[in-house]
């Protein structure tokens, strides 16, 4: 690990090349990467242009710098209805302000993309762009002329961005807007030095194999785990209730995977059955008292209503999920959507799949993004939710995207990463 | 697609009909709209074989082309075509609008041209793409109009990108977003069988309507590719008649034979399109339809008189980054603002926003509107309002919404219970900070509707000058001294 951060601080620190690009599958370390290399240059006596994309993102960050290195300087540029968090108010050595020009005396200046757009003057030579591959390929451009030369950092198996408006008129062209900023970068600067983190150390091995293969056919990696550091006990025995749930369960536990298969059924996008299902797992899995045993804890630690996450593809499948929570033991559990959930960890997650229930196969349920997303948030375990019939439904609605002249091929294809999802999941353990 | 829009599409299939999606129509339909049905021949990609075009449902004028594959013919074919369209176009600038207010000059008419559907569309860029760079001079010279009509062509199909605007419309997406049909979304393509589920004819129901509409005889394709069953069998024989025609009689014989089974094809698709026109304008136009089409006549006047003063900007066969960017940032907030102003003119586009918990509507049980908020610097007035609701409502306190009937006052939400939302009250209450305007303010016993979406002017994004694109999208453009040469015409994949 300590040997690629290396060689990425020696490419980025080295006089030539104007980018390096870090590529990290999930959990790999990539914010761990992100804070070591902001110090390192800012030790070194250089100003540092930080960008990320969302605000969240921006105070996780300035939480974890201030915290590694607590005499640095650092400014948090921001807009004016934003609200400082606690976690960067604490920190004595932050200054946040909505003008670039009280950062004179910061080391390391921290912002969103969206805000770095509307900066106008001042340049940095280098700058760290986090997230990278969630950042849309014109903000890329407005902000690319505040830095010499950047590092980029990103998971490419994340989601894509996307745009509200369906416009095909730039597809093929080098620069297509729509396109992720790392994607347009390459295709400009093939020479640039591209990254890779090798080791996942959230997945357990039981997950980082599967979501190597299944997302990143080409470019795999491996668990920093053994299967011996990872084990999940439920403190409590299964009394009474639904044996299905406490079954699912107990697979899942076993090994760090379960599919809770509902009866195959074409439903609206809140199927109030897979909402009901996804409630009763989660106060179960709650009430049964789970402990997880890691590299962290050796001696267990208990997991708790802020250690569980549920996922799902739409918002109103969000909200109807949060709804059956309200009230029970599970009414903190963290519910959200792929988009929002990118980036976070927990031990155990349920997650609703994106195809359940439906009658069709769309591009926006298909995409590889959204299930890896949904399926790699976990340390432990995670249940996957879904009506019977997917299967079927992806043979029937193979991949039918239009197919555009210089366009390249995005992999993993969200039909095939789905289907080996699937067949894992279905598979015997 | 939403919950109402499938609750919708199931009445439809239980009902026979197509139900309604929206209360008013959200799409400007022109005085004087100008319906164009083109028909390509099959094997090229934008070789026209007919058009039917015109501003009067009476009085189609149709234009074939004897041989398609004949350039010369082809574009003898688009000068006619051309001198249609612009005199259809300047027809549209010939009075201004007296109304408009300021210094700025608008005309109180704008071109809208109806196809159709998509594919139409579709072929209006690549006839716009195929003609705007020839010129009356040179090798293969055109009729002077020829570009001038492809510059008109692209020029409306640019505009049909913009979220909202109604200079060139497909009639089935027009017609898609008013009605839900009892059947997919990809039938919905078909014209025929989706004016079969809105307004079937005779005692027929939707379902037994779209069913006829299968047949090609009946209803032909609506265009621009045709039934390959009248290709081989009609299309063909006619074609090569005209080709083998030895002397002028035999020649005229047999373009007057393929113009009628030409016309035969597109008739029953002209009409159809009118049918539809006069659909759409018996439903009432919604709030904002007449500032969206103001919008396009703006477009429309600047484009006009820079075209006429030869200071219009050159259409150039793809964007650069910054052209990319910037066309991005301005269509993504006009269809925000479109997605708004749907919401805030029409209470069943607004009802998905009450489903999903963001908006709700409800009765005002207690108002306090002299409430007065010392707490900052000045004291401002921020009246305070109750609403009892029985909407599923999901709003966080702080969440500001929007009433449509109050535009210029912006709420914030301070409690939400299981039956009431308190709203804190800004904006749009009159000069006073003791005493808000009369009717600014809801009073208790008034139905209210308040909802995230705001049709707010959003300020354009900041972008580098083309001269500044950054190294990571490739630099700035080479300055390319332009010469004339025969390499003009040569694409990327020639």
């Amino acid at each position: 690990m300590s040997g690629v951060i290396e060689s990425i601080l020696s490419d980025f620190g080295s006089a030539a090349g104007r980018g390096v690009v870090v590529d990290s599958p999930p959990g790999a370390g990539k914010s761990t990467l992100v804070v070591r290399a902001a110090r390192t240059l800012a030790e070194a006596g250089e100003r540092l242009m930080v960008v990320a994309q969302t605000n969240e993102q921006v105070d996780d960050l300035i939480d974890r710098l201030a915290t590694a290195a607590p005499n640095l300087a650092i400014g948090r540029l921001s807009a004016s209805t934003y609200v400082p968090a606690q976690r960067v108010v604490k920190h004595g050595t932050v200054t946040v302000s909505g003008a670039v020009s009280d950062m004179n005396a910061s080391a390391v200046t921290i912002g969103t993309a969206a805000k770095w757009a509307t900066v106008t003057d001042g340049s940095w030579e280098r700058a760290i762009v986090d997230e990278a591959y969630q950042m849309r390929s014109d903000m890329l451009l407005r902000v690319a002329g505040r830095f010499s030369r950047a590092l980029f950092v990103g998971d490419p198996g994340q989601l894509d961005p996307f745009s509200v408006v369906a416009v095909e008129r730039w597809a093929g062209l080098s620069w297509d807007p729509m396109q992720s900023a790392v994607a347009v970068l390459l295709r400009h600067n093939p020479d640039l030095p591209v990254h890779r983190l090798p080791v996942s150390w959230r997945l357990p091995p039981s997950a980082a194999s599967v979501v190597s293969a299944a997302f990143y056919p080409f470019t795999p990696f491996e668990a920093g785990t053994k299967p011996a550091d990872r084990r999940l006990e439920f403190s409590a025995r299964a009394l009474g209730g639904d044996h299905g749930l406490d079954a699912t369960l107990e697979t899942a536990r076993r090994t760090g995977w379960a599919l809770h298969e509902l009866p195959a059924r074409h439903t609206v996008r809140t199927d109030r059955e897979a909402v009901a299902a996804i409630a009763d797992l989660v106060t179960r899995l709650l009430q049964r008292g789970p402990v997880a045993y890691s590299e962290h804890a050796p001696d267990g630690r208990p997991v708790t209503v802020d250690r569980v996450a549920v996922g799902a593809a739409h918002r109103d499948q969000v909200a109807a999920i949060r709804q059956a929570l309200a009230g029970t033991v599970a009414a903190d559990v963290t519910v959200d959507t792929a988009n929002r959930l990118q980036g976070r960890e927990y031990d155990v997650t349920v997650i609703l799949h994106p195809l359940s229930g439906r009658r069709d196969a769309s591009a926006f349920h298909l995409e590889a993004g959204r299930l890896c997303v949904l399926a790699s948030r976990h340390r432990h375990a995670c249940v996957v939710v879904a009506r019977a019939g997917i299967a079927e439904l992806l043979d029937t609605h193979p991949s039918a995207e239009p197919v555009h002249l210089n366009v390249p091929v995005r992999f993993p294809d969200g039909w095939e990463a789905n289907q080996a999802m699937l067949a894992h999941l279905s598979g015997d353990h | 697609m939403s919950i109402l829009t499938a609750l919708a599409r199931a009445e439809a299939v239980e009902s026979g009909r197509a139900q309604p999606l929206t209360t008013v129509r959200h799409t400007h339909v022109a005085e004087r709209p100008l319906v164009l049905v083109p028909l390509s021949l099959a094997g090229e990609a934008a070789a026209p074989l007919a058009a039917i075009v015109g501003t009067d449902p009476g009085e189609p004028r149709l234009l074939v082309v004897a041989n398609p594959r004949d350039r010369t013919q082809r574009f003898d074919f688009v000068a006619e075509l051309a001198r249609v369209v612009l005199s259809y176009v300047d027809g549209c600038a010939r009075s201004v609008d007296t109304g408009a207010g300021g210094t700025k000059l608008r005309y109180a008419e704008a071109p809208q041209v109806i196809v159709p559907n998509r594919g139409g569309v579709e072929f209006v860029r690549l006839l716009g793409r195929s003609t705007r760079f020839r010129r009356p001079f040179g090798p293969y010279p055109v009729h002077r109009t020829v570009p001038i009509l492809g510059q008109w062509l692209t020029f409306l199909r640019e505009r049909a990108d913009h979220p909202g605007s109604s200079m060139l419309l497909a009639m089935t997406s027009v017609l898609s977003e008013h009605w839900a049909t009892g059947q997919s979304g990809l039938e919905d393509a078909n014209l025929a069988a989706l004016l079969g589920w809105i307004d079937p004819p005779g005692d027929l129901d939707g379902a037994g309507a779209a069913a006829l509409a299968e047949d090609p005889l009946r209803s032909p394709p609506a265009g621009p590719s045709t039934d390959p069953t009248f290709d081989n069998e009609i299309l063909a024989p006619a074609l090569a008649a005209v080709a083998r025609s030895i002397d002028d009689f035999a020649r005229e014989r047999a373009l007057a034979a393929l113009t009628a089974a030409v016309a035969d094809q597109m008739r029953p698709t002209w009409d159809l399109t009118w049918q539809a026109v006069r659909l759409l304008r018996t439903r009432p136009a919604g709030a904002s339809v007449e500032t969206r089409w103001a919008m396009d006549r703006d477009v429309f006047t600047m484009y006009h008189m820079a075209l006429a003063e030869g200071t219009a900007l050159p259409q150039p066969r793809r964007d650069s980054a910054v052209a990319a960017a910037g066309r991005l940032d301005r269509l993504e907030r006009e269809q925000a603002r479109y997605d708004a102003q749907r919401a805030l003119d029409d209470p069943l586009v607004m009802a998905e926003f009450r489903l999903s918990g963001e908006a709700f509507t409800g009765t005002v049980v207690a108002a306090s509107p002299n409430r007065v908020d010392t707490s900052g610097k000045k004291a401002a007035l921020r009246p305070h309002i109750t609403v009892q609701t029985d909407d599923p409502v999901r709003l966080e306190p702080g969440a500001h919404l929007v009433s449509p009937a109050r535009l210029a006052q912006q709420a914030t939400v301070v409690s939400v219970s299981s039956v009431d939302v308190v709203l804190e009250l800004s904006k749009g209450m009159g000069r006073s900070t003791k005493q808000p305007a009369p009717g600014s303010v809801p009073e208790v016993g008034d139905r209210v509707t308040y909802g995230p979406v705001t049709d707010a002017y959003q300020p354009p994004g900041r972008f580098p000058s083309r001269d500044d694109t950054p190294w990571t999208h490739g630099g700035p453009p080479p300055v390319i001294e332009y010469h004339a040469s025969d390499n003009d015409a040569v694409e990327d994949w020639s």
